[in-house]
């Protein structure tokens, strides 16, 4: 999907970066919820599969192994929750910069400067 | 329910909801600690919200919904206290049993919630008005 395109792999990162936003906004939202199992996005796993055209980052998204585990039966550790949240916002972000030079680029060649 | 798949908007949106249900109950706990009747069915008792996961299939996302308020804690506690206007009579009074340390921890791991979601929602509104930007 992604190797021949004009922003080659940052299409699909952007995509995978995005969803697990998703993922982690919705451990954050359930973080006290009883018997709530957190989940996290394989990265790799995502991005490979969305790159062989195989069924997205849904078959990449696995439980978390909490390292504490609660009475409750909820595996969302709020620390590891927000430094996971924020480490892909800025992931994000940089992909996002890879695509604007990308952009950059084209439209440098496009007008000839 | 929900047609359209979900969006990280209303993951934090509900879950904001569901957090204030949960400070309304608090507050009113609080409200009513100390507060006496004239019999053990008439006497306060603590509410609590039971929270429910609400998994998206489409989006793969999951929210959380309060699906009930219970009542929940010790029966109140008997006191004998004739002098009391609202007394039984046997001279009893019933006082709701509000663990008041409980709620107020109660109440702040609320607020955290509740500010975690307010962080989560910034940081996606800033993220996607950044990708409406591309290219610029």
């Amino acid at each position: 999907m992604a190797g021949d395109s004009l922003f080659g792999v940052h299409g699909a990162a952007l995509e995978v970066r995005s969803q697990r936003m998703g993922v982690l906004a919705s451990n954050i939202a359930n973080a006290s919820t009883p018997g709530f199992k957190a989940r996290d996005v394989d990265f790799q796993a995502a991005l490979q599969s969305l790159e062989g055209g195989a069924d997205g980052i849904a078959a990449a998204t696995r439980y978390r192994v909490p390292t504490q585990t609660s009475m409750d039966g909820n595996t969302v550790e709020l620390n590891a929750e927000q430094t996971a949240f924020a480490e892909n916002a800025v992931q994000y972000q940089t992909t996002l910069s890879f695509l604007n030079g990308r952009i950059g680029q084209i439209t440098r060649a496009l007008k000839g400067e | 329910m929900m047609s359209t798949p979900m969006t990280i908007f209303q993951v934090a949106g509900r879950a904001m909801s569901a957090q204030l249900v949960r400070m309304n109950t608090t507050a009113s706990n609080l409200a009513n600690a100390g507060n006496s009747a004239g019999s053990a069915e008439a006497a306060y008792k603590t509410m609590k919200p039971v929270f429910r996961t609400s998994f998206d299939q489409a989006s793969g996302l999951a929210t959380v919904d309060v699906e009930r308020v219970v009542t929940a804690g010790e029966a109140p506690t008997k006191r004998y206290d004739p002098a009391n206007p609202m007394a039984d009579k046997d001279g009893n009074v019933f006082d709701a049993a509000v663990d008041e340390s409980r709620e107020l921890v109660d109440m702040m791991e609320t607020a955290r919630g509740y500010q975690n979601n307010v962080e989560v929602m910034q940081t996606a509104k800033s993220l996607i008005i950044d990708t409406l930007k591309l290219g610029r």
